[in-house]
């Protein structure tokens, strides 16, 4: 008995440890990642990264047009893409038991899921900049909400899946109509989780470049015109970073740290937004 | 017990068949429940009790694959019929559930919900059939003063009564129970079970129970059901003091189940 005990133990103390070395295997190269950005990128983030806009090689500048380029796509693909989304994840959850639409939309919209995000870009770059014969703004937040639609489906039927169906069947049995008791009932009970979802869907696209490249391209100068190439952070990022110019690097380095704070800070919302539903339920 | 002894029925089953896809869950069953009364549906788990509680609503419309066949008489009128209105039937006939489910939303706005579906009240008068129903329900005095806040701040047991209140506020005349207490502690139980003896004067109760005791305290008539089928049924006093068939006498002792 005791040793069957013993070896319990040792057990325990190995998984133990081996996981525990696993968690910080991946959290070194996060701590050193973020350790970089900070130093590097603390240094570069003066007041003018703000207030000024992107500069010819060889003198200072801030990175303003590309903040503001930037966050309109992201609000723009945002709102075009979280409706859709909605809806369609609501369809799938809810209305889609019968039938063999659900089952293949589910299919196509876990491959859009997956595909790269490059593909998206040159997709929205065919479809779109091709014809009418210029990058801009507009298709940039075009290929972003093509981004967000399959996060938000995911999550959306995730969490009306995570609705107990008593739920449904409390409000239903008070003879209310479908669209009653999911419009009133089963979405309000989601509504913490969907939230969650587009904010890591936000999250996502905030840092994506290659769908950028082919669609909103860059723009030295500031813009807010959506339909004229519109500068933007990651397409910042990448020129600025991959230039022999030292003012240029140091942007890039700041540009990289405001991208990851904020996707940083997206996602701690995120969670605590989700907890705190969590234990209202 | 044949089904036309039962004074003024209110629902009269007739040769109900339930599939679980092939899965035959009820038996031609035949059964009446009397107006104004409390009947109890006991047996072990899988006898098809909450099945057969569920036919009356037509719950089981909302699952592709389940299906009833027969007859389910309410007041004359068949509602398994397809052409019988299921909203209309809804709110004739309330349900209450295993697991209390209050809606998210607030205490007041729960019990609307289910008014406004049938009726277009003025503020006032909302106010009034909430605190009607609250009272009826004896949640009047915990919930008066947080009628603004969310169902699911209260306790377990309140909530339950709640979900009573609610289905009570669109004036049913059917309460369906479906184990309305086996979440719920004994001090929870016992305000339940005193409010069904109230709500029987205004509504005709059917309710399903795991526990045999509770179904001899509260409940009129009992039917005892096993793999589907109805093994007996009549008054309650009768079925647990003097029962016709050995396997409702084995069950009622504790010999089996």
């Amino acid at each position: 008995m005791l040793n069957l005990y013993t070896r319990r133990r040792v057990i325990n103390a190995l998984g133990l440890s081996v996981s525990v070395l696993a968690m910080l295997f991946g959290l070194f190269w996060l701590c050193w990642i973020l350790w970089t950005l900070l130093d590097q990128g603390l240094p570069a983030l003066a007041p003018a990264v703000f207030t000024q806009m992107t500069p010819p090689p060889g003198s200072a500048g801030g990175l303003l047009n590309a903040i503001a380029g930037s966050l309109m796509m992201t609000m723009v693909g945002t709102l075009i893409g979280t409706p859709i989304g909605i809806l369609a994840g609501t369809y799938l959850a809810e209305f889609g038991q019968r039938g063999w639409m659900a089952p293949i939309t589910r299919f196509i919209n876990d491959v859009l899921l997956s595909a790269p995000s490059i593909v998206i870009g040159l997709f929205v770059y065919e479809i779109y900049v091709v014809r009418v014969k210029h990058f801009s703004g507009w298709a940039g937040a075009l290929a972003l909400s093509i981004l967000v639609i399959p996060i938000v489906i995911r999550t959306t039927e995730n969490m009306l899946r995570l609705v107990p169906s008593t739920l449904r069947e409390a409000a239903a049995a008070l003879g209310a109509p479908q669209w009653k008791v999911v419009n009133f009932v089963t979405l309000r009970a989601a509504r913490a989780g969907i939230i969650t979802g587009v904010l890591l869907a936000v999250a996502r696209i905030s840092g994506e470049t290659a769908p950028l490249l082919f669609t909103a391209l860059n723009n030295q100068f500031w813009s807010s015109n959506m339909d004229k190439p519109l500068a933007n952070l990651p397409v910042v990022i990448f020129q600025f970073a991959m230039s022999p110019y030292e003012d240029w690097q140091n942007l890039a380095w700041a540009g990289a740290l405001l991208i990851t704070v904020s996707v940083l800070t997206l996602n701690i919302v995120a969670r605590v937004l989700f907890r705190q539903s969590a234990t209202t339920h | 017990m044949n089904i036309e002894t039962v004074a003024n029925p209110k629902i009269i089953v007739k040769d109900l068949n339930f599939y679980y896809g092939k899965f035959r869950a009820l038996k031609d069953i035949n059964l009446s429940i009397s107006e104004k009364m409390v009947t109890a549906f006991i047996g072990p788990s899988g006898c098809g009790k909450s099945t057969l509680l569920r036919t009356f609503n037509r719950m089981y419309q909302l699952y592709p694959k389940q299906k009833a066949t027969g007859e389910i008489l309410l007041d004359g009128i068949d509602i398994l019929d397809k052409k019988q209105d299921l909203n209309m039937l809804r709110a004739k006939i309330g349900m209450v559930f295993q697991k209390p489910t209050p809606f998210p939303m607030s205490i007041h706005d729960n019990i609307a919900f289910g008014v406004k579906l049938y009726e277009n009240l003025n503020k006032h008068d909302m106010d009034e059939r909430v605190e009607w129903a609250l009272r009826k329900a004896a949640l009047w005095t915990e919930a008066k003063d947080k009628l603004r806040q969310s169902g699911t701040s209260l306790s377990g047991g309140q909530q339950q009564r709640l979900c009573i209140a609610r289905a009570i506020a669109v004036k049913p005349q059917v309460l369906l129970l479906d184990e309305p207490t086996s979440a719920l502690d004994p001090i929870s139980t016992a305000h339940i079970e005193l409010l069904i003896d109230e709500l029987k004067e205004d509504f005709t109760i059917v309710i399903v129970t795991h526990n045999m005791q509770q179904a001899a305290r509260v409940s009129d008539f009992t039917a005892y059901m096993y793999l589907g089928d109805l093994i007996e049924f009549g008054d309650t006093s009768t079925v647990f003091t003097n029962p016709k068939r050995k396997e409702t006498e084995d069950y009622i002792t504790g010999r089996f189940g």
